[in-house]
């Protein structure tokens, strides 16, 4: 296979007892992810992973808007590290990708500089009584989707298979830049063929879009959307990516960084605001998803418990394509059944409820 | 079209785009100046330019953009020059550049 | 009785280094690892500045290897040398009384940039595999259509720390100047794009070449080097650089994306030079005395080299080191056994 090269670079990632590190966006914008990667873990695989209320915001956001100095946010990885050896594990994975490049960098950073590493020890104590133990391995938790991703396979409901046409869904993966830009290595694949998401879409029966602009960024970058004058060279990267992957009329997008999978959708909304144009069939927008959402549908979770109802772009569409049984009702209902309201419609997905959920019948 | 203010819009790509710029114009000036193409970048026209002196003139600049199609404002732009002579005396490739500040001018009057 | 030399490698340095001492009454032994003698340039197809068929160079060599008789060894692999020998992959020793390495270089695996989808995209392709393509008569798209639109991008492999390549190939700059012109006489109404970081044109009648180029032939030179290349839908090629004349970032779509793959060192020299007791320069290529007198002498009196295996060097320049060569082994000979 031509793409045989995209497997290159492969890391040690370890088989079972993880600590789950969250990460601060998704637990907000999809909360049904993570709840989604804890339970494919406990309950399809049989995994001992530990989600720790101790633990905190790495503060990524802080270090990467110029607010919390390096040393607190070696600290605050130093503090993390120790409460997952008290709670005696040692495979750290974390939620996010900025948090993931933050625990790497901190680390190399630790072994580049040993005296940072010593006066983080030093914090640490001093703050929380606490003592560093560094973990045995790191990775990210779309780095454990992927490892697992044949026993994912094994116990599919369905594939990532258009059931009206039986051609493979065409899907657009996209790599957060701190995933394996900063340091190739802690990637499967590296950083210019990133194999994570790729190989859970070939392992589930979908096709990888290799298309111009895969390798760049989103244009998410904290201090691009955080400063509001900023925000047009943000979507500018967005609508480059959009742009450029449209012609291949992927099916879905899936992403495993908090702020691509955001952005990649709702920047969706505000483009076609902004200029009109709306992508995907019908300008209905190409949904996008989490990994873990993408694992869900594959194993068979309900698309509302997973969480896609909180989606900028309607995910009906591709629900249908896959076959998934889903109840429109039940979209807007809480946790406890009850009508947690429906978001007023805006420019794309303006039409009637109905009519979209009436494609390709 | 929109009928929200966000604040702020989607951000014009500031490449140079050889896919959709006309090179119509470009093509002319070199097809009468094939010389053009030997330019080395090395910068004496604008070292030794009366006008680049004393303004943002450069003449490099901007015979390079308008090779790779990028026109606007070259026109205007070119009105600084005051066809002293200068650049050509020193120019290593033997490229006409005063004839070119007119060449660019007359083939771009009408952008 | 004649004296031995045993020459490692038998491309044009080998070859040439050979005929020369065989003319001064030497007895040259080959050591080729291939299965014939003519090296890199081999299937080459014109040669700059002076677009000479390859072959014209190369043919005359082989047959006048051929025609004085010198050994050759082939499909042979050298393990280990010394002053007084050297030793085959199969356990043979030949003895000799002076080695030459000729051992010359490893072209860049251009795989290895992966940012330029070598190997994954059709036509992107390598300075070598277009003079392959020229030298069977047909160069075209993936597809058996014409390119329009052509880039060449200088430097891959050479100039890059990020691959462990910091030094100069020396040959590729003139390399693209000449098939940019090849290519612009095979298709005339093809533009084409040279993206070039420096234009290094050190040899006589490059800087002429390099300026009928641009001149005559309406190439472009882009300084920027291309960061990344992508597949559109359509099989072309999506490439960004930077046109640092202006200033710019600039990109474009071409139709053939061409890889000038710079010279690397072979991956055996560490080896080799290890068990004969030699260094390597920094750059991995065999380390000469100096640069001057001693540039074909090795740290070990009896161990010289000839052509690309110290530095990269043009095929002209090789063929003139090897005359060096054979020279300073002569010499060595005379004043070691003869006395």
């Amino acid at each position: 296979m031509r793409r045989a090269s995209w497997q290159e670079y492969q890391k040690d990632i370890a088989d079972d007892k993880y600590y789950y590190a969250r990460s601060c966006i998704r637990q907000n914008f999809f909360p049904g992810s993570e709840k989604a990667f804890l339970d494919i873990l406990t309950n399809n695989l049989g995994i001992d992973i530990y989600d720790d209320p101790l633990h905190t915001s790495c503060t990524g956001i802080g270090y990467h808007s110029d607010v919390v100095p390096l040393e607190t946010i070696m600290t605050v990885v130093a503090r993390q590290f120790s409460l997952m050896a008290e709670a005696g594990y040692e495979n750290f994975i974390s939620s996010c990708i900025t948090s993931f490049g933050i625990y790497n960098e901190v680390l190399a950073t630790w072994e580049e500089f040993p005296e940072t590493e010593e006066r983080t020890r030093r914090y640490l104590k001093e703050a929380t009584g606490r003592e560093l133990v560094k973990p045995r391995s790191i990775a990210h938790t779309s780095d454990i989707m992927f490892h697992h991703r044949h026993a994912i396979a094994r116990q599919a409901k369905r594939r990532l298979i258009n059931v009206h046409t039986g051609e493979p869904l065409k899907v657009v993966e996209h790599i957060g830049c701190h995933y394996a830009k900063i340091f190739p290595k802690s990637g499967i694949g590296g950083s210019e063929f990133p194999y994570v998401l790729a190989g859970m879409i070939e392992a589930w029966g979908g096709d990888v879009v290799d298309y111009p602009e895969r390798r760049h960024c989103c244009g998410f970058g904290f201090r691009n959307y955080l400063v509001q004058a900023n925000r047009g060279s943000s979507i500018a990267n967005s609508h480059k990516k959009l742009e450029s992957m449209a012609p291949y009329k992927p099916d879905f997008i899936v992403a495993n960084c908090p702020g691509c999978t955001m952005f990649l959708d709702k920047w969706q909304y505000a483009i076609a605001e902004m200029d009109g144009t709306t992508y995907g069939a019908d300008g209905r927008g190409i949904p996008v998803l989490s990994y873990e959402e993408m694992a869900g549908l594959v194993l068979g979770y309900d698309p509302w418990k997973l969480g896609m109802q909180f989606h900028q772009v309607d995910v009906e569409p591709l629900l249908d394509k896959l076959g998934v049984e889903y109840s429109p009702e039940a979209k807007y209902l809480g946790p406890d059944g009850k009508h947690i309201g429906r978001p007023r419609d805006v420019a794309v997905n303006c039409e009637e409820v109905r009519r979209i959920y009436e494609i390709r019948r | 079209m929109s009928t929200l203010n966000f604040g702020y819009g989607i951000n014009r790509p500031r490449a140079i785009d050889l896919d959709n710029n006309d090179l119509r114009k470009s093509n002319a000036i070199i097809a009468e100046m094939p010389e053009l193409q030997a330019c080395i970048g090395c910068g004496s026209c604008t070292a030794s330019c009366t006008a680049g002196a004393i303004t943002n003139f450069n003449f490099r600049k901007l015979h390079t953009a308008v090779r790779r199609g990028e026109y606007r404002g070259v026109y205007e732009e070119l009105s600084k020059c005051m066809l002293c002579g200068k650049c050509r005396l020193v120019c290593p490739r033997g490229i006409n550049t005063r004839g070119l500040v007119m060449l660019i001018k007359r083939k771009l009057g009408d952008f | 009785m004649a004296h031995r030399v045993v020459i490692v490698g038998g491309g044009a340095a080998g070859m040439q280094t050979a005929l020369e001492l065989k003319s001064r009454g030497i007895e040259p032994v080959i050591v080729e690892r291939d299965i014939e003698l003519g090296g890199k340039a081999r299937g080459w197809y014109k040669l700059f500045p002076s677009f000479t068929p390859a072959g014209d160079v190369m043919r005359p060599l082989a047959e006048r290897v051929k025609r004085e008789r010198i050994r050759c060894f082939y499909g042979q692999e050298v393990t280990e040398f010394a002053p007084d020998g050297v030793i085959l992959r199969s356990g043979e020793r030949i003895p000799a009384d002076a080695v030459v390495v000729a051992t010359g270089f490893t072209l860049f695996d251009a795989h290895r940039k992966q940012e330029y989808g070598y190997g994954l995209y059709d036509n992107v392709l390598t300075s070598v595999d277009l003079e392959r393509m020229m030298n069977s008569g047909a160069v075209t798209l993936a597809d058996g259509s014409m390119p329009r639109r052509i880039a060449i991008l200088h430097c891959v492999g050479s100039r890059d720390e990020k691959v462990c390549q910091k030094h100069c190939s020396k040959v590729c700059c003139i390399t693209g100047v000449k098939q940019a012109i090849e290519l612009k006489q095979m298709f005339p109404e093809a533009d084409i794009f040279n993206f070039y970081m420096d234009i290094r044109m050190f040899g006589p009648g490059y800087e002429e070449l390099y300026r009928e180029a641009q001149e005559r032939h309406n190439i472009h030179f882009v300084r920027g080097r291309i960061s990344e290349a992508a597949e559109t839908i359509n099989k072309r090629i999506q490439i960004k650089a930077e046109d640092t004349l202006t200033g710019r970032p600039l990109r474009m779509t071409v139709d053939m994306l061409v890889l000038l793959v710079g010279m690397s060192a072979n991956y055996e020299n560490a080896e080799l030079a290890k068990r004969a007791g030699l260094e390597l320069s920094p750059n991995g290529f065999f380390r000469t005395v100096d640069s001057f007198l001693g540039a074909v002498r090795s740290q070990r009196e009896g161990i010289f080299f000839a052509g690309a295996a110290t530095a990269p060097k043009s095929l002209a320049d090789t063929l003139a080191e090897a005359s060096l060569t054979a020279s300073a082994v002569d010499e060595y000979l005379k004043n070691s056994f003869n006395k």
